[in-house]
């Protein structure tokens, strides 16, 4: 987890917050380090995490992972993280023999007509209901990334029925969070990408919008973080809280500063 | 090590002397065509173009996929897949060439011609007259008269150890080459009159038998470490041509609303999945500029690891512009896998260009020159704004309007 994201969100591990769903959103940039974040952040919290991964490897996570201080496959081995997989197991759910025995694949979305998503909101569920034996804080759930399941076939309908189905399940009966990454563009052509987009921005807590620089490319600023907080009631009317930082990723940790004051201007 | 993690070429004659000491590189280090990533520990391949590694960051990472976006016509983005494959037979590396209007054997035969033999040949002749000379004139050295001692340096028989070649593009392969190595093909119109009805899974029938091919050869030829007792490890180069187009069976290209949008992401997200579990990399070249549905392009650039896109000048009004003279068509970096790290090596420069040569296709930065003559012209003035436009897209990020680049 970056420090400096902990003390910008006012957040700590020793106090996770609970029933939030936080949307990480990405233009023109990757967005990608916000999820490492979190998965470090919450694993070091102690909370129990489902971690839908559906574009990159075990590996990949595991090693920037390591760098930011956790060990995946230790938190796999103690139950802690539940690891799925998409890029290995995507081919034996299109090709491989019919599977009657034991539960369903979560991916078996990809060989049907993507109508519903109930086979991964089971696995969700059963993986984050708490056992009596474990000793974990709240269930989180993370997904990397939502925009694909969109490129995999499945409706924009179900993937915001999956999405509500979440909530319900891990907000508000498990009180634990979800924490999802999505692309957008402002003048992308892929309309079913913004619906999700839009809907979710409207659902969520706390946005991390990272936007690449308007400006172009720069050495020494990747690019914007626009961080937005929902009013806490909606009753009272109150209004999002709206802030801008730039950051500058590297090896093992991005700095964030205020606009115009990157270390290389100063 | 600092000055090396910055990212950029290393020089591309013999094994850098500084090697990272890390146990798992060390160990597949030993596959021949291959060097580890500085940045993250990663095997890199050659694509075949020296120049090309450079942009993207020192090679090409084992077990991903580069998609070149093709020019209009065609032709450079062919000569791109023609350098990777060629790469390949020059290191040794096993092929799979899929295609769906070229038999792959008649694609084999026309890859550039390596560089080496030539150059070796003219070293080796350079050499024995440089003895002759050197036997001739003992006492020519009267200033470095310390260096007079030192042996002659000597010319790197096994120049094929170099990552990266230069091929001339006016000869083709010889065939002796050619045999050394294993290839695998798949050409479509052959499999369609061999297995004609195969269960489709939602996908069209092409990418779904290429995607069983290439399982199939990736599990037989032991590339995922199914067969640990196999020493030799070797790389599985992947080459599929013109995917999307129309003679795949896929209408992207040719409707704005098609039948199935999904079929070429779906395609996508399993090779992907089967090249991450496999000693293996991929080139795909994608008819990009035919497809009107836009959405799919941004859903497939998403989906690719290294995007590269080519805009030749051919047919256009810059092939006549006095500012792109010398060169052939612009080339755009779209994407660079950030792969087990936070940070990917993306070089400075945004404003690429090629040129191609007889046996040389560089990329260099696309320079424009000042301007310099007495009457500055209108025309040139706006197609030189309209080219800082288009050049400044960095972070993909492009200036929006002209509001940031008005001064």
């Amino acid at each position: 987890m970056f420090v400096e994201l902990n003390e910008l969100l006012n957040a700590s591990p020793e106090r996770p917050e609970q029933g939030k769903l936080t949307l990480l959103r990405d233009t023109k940039t990757d967005g990608s380090f916000l999820v490492h974040h979190f998965l470090s952040f919450y694993l070091k919290a102690g909370c129990k995490v489902c971690f839908v991964a559906l574009l990159q490897s075990f590996s990949h996570y595991n090693i920037i992972a390591q760098k930011l201080g956790v060990s995946l496959t230790a938190a796999k081995e103690q139950g802690q993280l539940v690891f799925l997989e998409g890029l290995k197991s995507c081919f034996d759910v299109l090709f491989g023999e019919e599977q009657h025995v034991g539960q369903p694949n979560p991916l078996q979305f990809i060989s049907e007509d993507g109508s519903n998503l109930k086979t991964m909101y089971e696995f969700v569920r059963t993986s984050l209901m708490a056992s009596g034996s474990d000793s974990w804080k709240c269930p989180v759930l993370l997904v990397d990334d939502l925009s694909v399941l969109l490129s995999l076939g499945v409706r924009p309908v179900a993937v915001l029925d999956f999405i509500h189905y979440c909530r319900v399940a891990v907000c508000s009966q498990l009180k634990g969070n979800i924490v999802v990454l999505v692309h957008s563009n402002d003048d992308s052509e892929d309309e079913e990408n913004e619906l999700v987009v839009n809907s979710l921005c409207h659902q969520s807590n706390l946005i991390l919008w990272a936007e690449g620089l308007a400006t172009g490319f720069c050495k020494d600023v990747h690019g914007q973080l626009k961080i937005i907080q929902k009013g806490s009631s909606e009753l009272k009317a109150e209004r999002n809280l709206l802030r801008i930082y730039q950051y500058k990723i590297q090896d093992k940790n991005v700095t964030f500063f205020a606009r115009g004051m990157s270390a290389a201007v100063l | 090590m600092a000055a090396l993690a910055t990212g950029g070429a290393t020089p591309s004659d013999g094994a850098t002397s500084f090697q990272r000491k890390v146990p798992a590189s060390s160990r597949l280090a030993a596959i021949a065509g291959t060097r580890p990533s500085v940045r993250h520990g990663q095997l890199l391949l050659s694509s075949g173009l020296p120049s090309l590694d450079c942009v993207l960051g020192g090679g090409l990472a084992v077990g991903t996929l580069l998609l070149i976006e093709e020019d209009k016509y065609g032709i450079y983005s062919n000569l791109l897949f023609k350098y990777f494959l060629a790469e390949g037979i020059v290191c040794g590396h096993n092929l799979f060439v899929a295609s769906a209007k070229e038999d792959p054997a008649d694609i084999l035969k026309e890859l550039p011609a390596p560089l080496f033999d030539d150059a070796h040949k003219n070293q080796v002749d350079e050499k024995e007259t440089a003895i002759k000379s050197k036997q001739e004139s003992q006492e020519s050295m009267k200033i470095a008269w310390r260096y007079q001692n030192l042996p002659k340096v000597e010319v790197s028989p096994a120049a094929s150890a170099r990552f990266g070649h230069y091929y001339d593009v006016s000869k083709t392969v010889s065939p002796e080459l050619l045999q050394s190595i294993k290839w695998h093909r798949f050409f479509l119109p052959e499999e369609m009159s061999l297995h004609p009805e195969i269960k489709t899974c939602n996908m069209t029938y092409g990418y779904t038998r290429l995607l069983q091919s290439i399982q199939r050869i990736i599990y037989q030829e032991g590339f995922d470490g199914s067969y640990p007792q196999k020493k030799q490890k070797n790389i599985l180069r992947i080459g599929i041509q013109s995917l999307g187009s129309v003679l795949w069976g896929d209408d992207v290209c040719c409707a704005d609303n098609p039948e199935d949008i999904h079929s070429l992401t779906k395609f996508l997200y399993v090779l992907r999945g089967l090249l991450r579990m496999s000693l293996s990399a991929c080139i795909i070249t994608v008819p990009a500029h035919l497809i009107q549905n836009k959405a799919i392009m941004e859903r497939v650039t998403n989906l690719s690891d290294t995007v590269v896109g080519l805009e030749s000048f051919i047919g256009s009004e810059r092939e006549t512009n006095p500012l792109y003279k010398d060169y052939q068509g612009l080339i755009h970096v779209h994407q660079i896998p950030r792969l087990n790290s936070l940070i990917c090596d993306v070089s400075g420069t945004k404003d690429l260009a090629f040129r191609l040569k007889r046996k040389l296709f560089t990329i260099e930065r696309l320079h424009l020159p000042p301007d310099l003559s007495d009457t500055v012209s209108r025309s040139s003035k706006q197609d030189l704004a309209e080219s800082t436009k288009l050049l400044s897209s960095g972070c993909g990020a492009m200036a929006i309007g002209k509001k940031h680049l008005d001064f």
